[in-house]
């Protein structure tokens, strides 16, 4: 997908690679798993540092409750990088029998609708003042956010074929560039 | 805001082939209680198969294997917040409908019990709760994803510990996927006669060089080195079943082969993953099975 948008794609699992990028996708996956390993091969420190100083980081599902400042229904000891100030919870709709997909308005990215794919997905639950919520389910629970270069969905576009928060993401890392 | 096409849908194939998506570069660890699934989760499993026994103690105890005790796997299911996966005999969709009930996030209809029907296998279209299935070679692997399979796994030989099979099969898989991609459009009629597939899908794998769905490989992984082997050979992930608890220590084991698979093309963490260890499981060689111990031979 980024590829096709023109972006140099790498993958990233230790520090030296990290520092070698000018923005960072955290995609779906297993929260726990992606803690366990970040602080296992020192990445977690690293990329908190990163963020700090500016690094354009977008997570989706599992990456967006690696952004959260706080979360719910975390397993005991989980950690998060943080950088939003958001809290999420995990699993939010329940098991996969309760995974969904469906349309979502997002203003910031105009018509069609995004057809948004939710797979044992989180949601975010409250928000600090310096984020900004980007979509919302039509029981008002929030599913996209962005603070500054930080940008975070409860679903998955990298499982469709519609680029635009793919886009819109790239849009940050070439005007922090 | 548009008001059309909104409705939320949930079991779509998007959805169910979706969550395999998630689970890729990791790995998936059979348990049989709260207390294993808890170790797997601790960890770094990206999911636990919830099974009545592990494969190694089926081939050694014998009789019928079955679905486990739906409170062992409600145990399960509350002990850990990873994705449950729990098996089902081949073509007992009735096993299926209960662990849909039960809740749990896949349902493997696995070689690994004893078949419930050797002719069909279950109609997994019927089904919110994604499948995975096992397939030795690609025409199987097709013919499960033409049922509704939303993940394949490779199906190795469980419960020995040998990785010869589990090479076997993901090689076989891979290498047929790349003859596909190399024939001309007028070729493909005759490659899906004899894949016995389904034309279209035959022609979807020939134009995009990979399986519609991720493919994992399993049976007989018992080594972090094991782990990595199939990630070069090119698995999206790894099931591991008696090899970690019927290893001396399962707690480090199961550490040890989730750094092996992320880091798989890395030698010098596989060799740090693979230090100390302590005994691996006791293995049989699958040349010293006879035949009708082969699990991989159930399902067609």
């Amino acid at each position: 997908m980024l590829t096709n948008l023109g972006a140099n794609a790498v993958t990233v699992r230790r520090p030296e690679e990290l520092a070698r990028v000018s923005g960072l996708i955290i995609p779906g996956g297993e929260s726990t798993v992606m803690d366990k390993l970040s602080r296992l091969f020192g990445l977690a420190e690293p990329l908190r540092a990163a963020i700090d100083a500016g690094l354009p980081v977008y997570g989706t599902c599992a990456g967006l409750i690696m952004l959260a400042d706080r979360v719910h229904d975390s397993i005991d000891g989980q950690q998060t990088i943080g950088g939003m100030d958001i809290t999420v919870r995990r699993n939010a709709f329940g098991t996969q029998l309760d995974s969904f997909e469906t349309d979502l308005h997002v203003p910031e990215l105009g018509e069609p609708a995004v057809h948004a794919v939710f797979i044992r997905a989180p949601v975010v639950e409250e928000i600090g003042s310096g984020v900004r919520a980007l979509a919302s389910l039509e029981d008002g629970r929030i599913v996209a956010v962005e603070q500054g270069n930080l940008l975070g969905t409860s679903f998955h576009p990298e499982v469709t074929n519609d680029y635009r928060f793919h886009s819109y993401f790239l849009e940050k890392v070439r005007a922090s560039a | 805001m548009s008001d059309s096409n909104t409705a939320e849908q949930s079991g779509t194939n998007r959805v169910k082939r979706g969550l395999a998506e998630m689970l890729k570069g990791g790995v998936i660890m059979d348990v049989v209680n709260a207390e294993q699934a808890k170790i797997a989760e601790d960890a770094g499993a990206v999911a636990v198969m919830a099974l009545e026994r592990v494969p190694a103690d089926i081939r050694s105890q014998g009789g019928v294997a079955r679905m486990s005790d739906p409170d062992l796997i409600d145990g399960i299911m509350a002990a850990v917040s990873i994705p449950v996966m729990a098996k089902a005999r081949i073509g007992h969709f009735v096993e299926a409908q209960v662990l849909q009930s039960l809740g749990v996030d896949y349902i493997d209809e696995s070689e690994v019990l004893s078949p419930a029907d050797y002719v069909n296998h279950i109609d997994k279209w019927k089904f919110n709760v994604p499948f995975v299935c096992g397939a030795t070679n690609l025409g199987e692997a097709l013919r499960r994803v033409t049922e509704g399979a939303a993940m394949i796994r490779s199906k190795g030989e469980a419960g020995t510990g040998d990785v010869s099979e589990a090479t076997k099969h993901i090689r076989t898989i891979k290498g047929e996927i790349a003859a596909l991609s190399a024939k001309t459009a007028d070729e493909l009629y005759v490659a899906a006669k004899e894949l016995q597939a389904p034309y279209d899908l035959v022609a979807e794998i020939a134009r995009t060089g990979k399986l519609p769905v991720v493919l994992f490989t399993a049976g007989g992984v018992a080594t972090p080195a094991d782990a990595a082997l199939m990630m070069q050979l090119g698995a999206d992930g790894v099931f591991v079943g008696s090899g970690i608890f019927k290893s001396g220590n399962p707690v480090q084991r199961a550490a040890a082969i989730v750094k092996a698979t992320t880091f798989f093309d890395d030698a010098d963490v596989i060799a740090q993953a693979s230090r100390g260890l302590g005994e691996a499981m006791v293995g049989i060689n699958v040349s010293d099975l006879a035949a009708p111990h082969r699990l991989a031979e159930r399902g067609w």
